[in-house]
């Protein structure tokens, strides 16, 4: 009865959310676009043959690029920018009175958005096999299934971290600032610019302590190929996810005592 | 006459943007931290690119230095006055207020590009020119008059064509309304302007001169501080800044005449 009428919300708030995401599609092909990067940085690592220096062949470097791309498609958050706007325009005060966390109806959106996104990344990936053909890959069905799961828990750990960092808009109104200051390390750590290995060793030393690598790295050398610890991994992207929720519960419940309706 | 009047209407809007900005004052500090952190981190990106054999596209690191100096210069413009006033069109156009705007007895680019202010984004103008300083001393770069006017005179026609691309852009609102994520593809693209345009492979290079003129704005000014530019490059870039300035001007009053208000 009861996981009955789970499935029916989770249902509704998915399909809810699918049917306006599907209207901004144009807006969702231009997200995918703008997260071409990798493919810069790969263009500068391959014709410079800096990836001498690591040991890693032209061919696994640019699946390692075209992976972290994918990964990044699929765990890109926003749920702060949707809170603090909701927040400030004072559109919490009805999610607040129903019986679900509005944390559920951002998290619908993202997993909306990311079925909305797929036939545009797999139309860049197409692209990019039609300038790489070397670069052809399939990986086997265990590791496709081990990288999905990875890449799904990437996007746990930054949507936890994201949630964590909006309900800080029931103190300070703009809490969009440190979501720009928490993204320069997920810019420049994450290895989405460089591969985590060729970074030098006094960053290499404490990086793996940092949920960072986990984010992009580990889902995205996973799914090329490369060398990576699945077990380590997976076991730490499981541990900052458990690390992570019950600060986000407390939070939470912190936070909604303090709100005070903006706007009414 | 027309010059004092803007003049002063531009004071009120110094005065009333910082006013409302410095409301957020946390904020502010974020977004401080934020640029020390992003400057940081390029630099770290930049030193994995010349650990390997110290040059990267003809370019050693000293040098390299003064291209990040010159994009923190112009991306701190672009975050102090482009992203808040061109991303508030596309606001001004989804909710038809731009009519107010075009009521008002004054130049309607004028007022949409220089109506707010973001004082956060002075603290990496200031980062870029200390950077550049630096950049001078290591580079043992003699400073003379004619030296230091070209080398302001392609930095201007940088932000001429970095002006022109954003206000490009966000004009395209007026037919396509949803597309407010146009400004991300353009950010996403400006991010291979920290580094030398010869790093790229000959397809990109192209692209990047021809259709969006990414190369001219960074590596160009940076040629000239290197007294490596041939004259004819620098009026190459004077060229197109004219250019550029003057169609986005004639494309945003074509536009107009295709702006049909909201909800009217």
């Amino acid at each position: 009865m009861i996981s009955k009428l789970i499935n029916r919300k989770v249902l509704t708030l998915l399909k809810v959310q699918y049917s306006n995401m599907l209207e901004y599609r144009v807006e969702i092909a231009l997200w995918a676009i703008s997260g071409i990067i990798p493919f810069f940085m790969l263009n500068i690592w391959t014709n410079n043959n800096l990836n001498e220096s690591i040991n890693i062949s032209d061919i696994m470097l640019s699946r390692y690029f075209l992976c972290a791309f994918f990964v990044r498609q699929f765990s890109v958050v926003w749920v702060v920018f949707s809170f603090e706007e909701d927040s400030l325009m004072g559109k919490v005060s009805p999610y607040l009175i129903q019986p679900l966390n509005p944390f559920f109806r951002y998290f619908a959106q993202h997993l909306a958005e990311q079925i909305t996104r797929f036939p545009f990344a797999l139309i860049i990936v197409f692209f990019f096999f039609i300038f790489n053909p070397e670069s052809i890959w399939i990986p086997n069905l265990g590791i496709l299934f081990l990288s999905i799961v990875s890449t799904f828990l990437s996007f746990l750990i930054q949507f936890l971290i994201q949630s964590i960092v909006a309900c800080l808009c029931f103190w300070t109104e703009k809490a969009s600032s440190i979501e720009r200051l928490l993204f320069i390390p997920t810019l420049f750590l994450s290895g989405l610019l460089a591969p985590v290995v060729s970074f030098p060793e006094y960053v290499k030393s404490w990086i793996y302590l940092t949920p960072f690598p986990y984010l992009i790295d580990f889902p995205a050398n996973l799914l090329s190929g490369n060398e990576a610890n699945i077990s380590g991994g997976l076991s730490m992207q499981i541990l900052w996810i458990f690390l992570l929720f019950p600060l986000f519960k407390k939070i939470w419940s912190e936070g909604t005592k303090k709100y005070t309706a903006m706007g009414s | 006459m027309n010059l004092r009047k803007y003049l002063k209407v531009y004071k009120k809007f110094l005065h009333t943007s910082l006013a409302s900005e410095l409301e957020y004052k946390t904020n502010i500090l974020f977004d401080l931290i934020t640029a020390i952190l992003s400057l940081i981190g390029s630099i770290f990106l930049l030193s994995i690119f010349f650990q390997n054999d110290g040059y990267i596209g003809g370019w050693n690191f000293e040098q390299a230095l003064i291209i990040q100096g010159i994009y923190t210069i112009l991306n701190g413009i672009t975050n102090t006055w482009f992203n808040p006033n061109l991303t508030e069109i596309v606001k001004h156009i989804r909710e038809g207020t731009l009519d107010f705007v075009l009521l008002k007895p004054i130049d309607s680019q004028f007022y949409i590009s220089l109506k707010k202010i973001n004082p956060s984004g002075f603290l990496e103008i200031i980062l870029g020119f200390c950077l550049l300083l630096y950049c001078i001393k290591i580079n043992q770069i003699n400073l003379n008059l004619i030296f230091l006017t070209l080398c302001l005179t392609t930095i201007i026609c940088s932000i001429c064509i970095l002006y022109s691309l954003w206000f490009f852009i966000s004009t395209t609102t007026i037919w396509f309304v949803k597309t407010w994520n146009a400004t991300e593809v353009l950010r996403s693209f400006l991010y291979i302007g920290r580094f030398p345009l010869n790093s790229f492979s000959l397809s990109l290079r192209i692209f990047f001169s021809v259709f969006i003129p990414i190369a001219f704005i960074t590596t160009i000014p940076s040629e000239v501080f290197l007294g490596l530019s041939q004259l004819w490059k620098i009026l190459l870039e004077v060229v197109i800044a004219l250019i550029f300035l003057f169609t986005s001007r004639k494309f945003w009053l074509y536009a107009l005449k295709f702006y049909s208000s909201a909800s009217s």
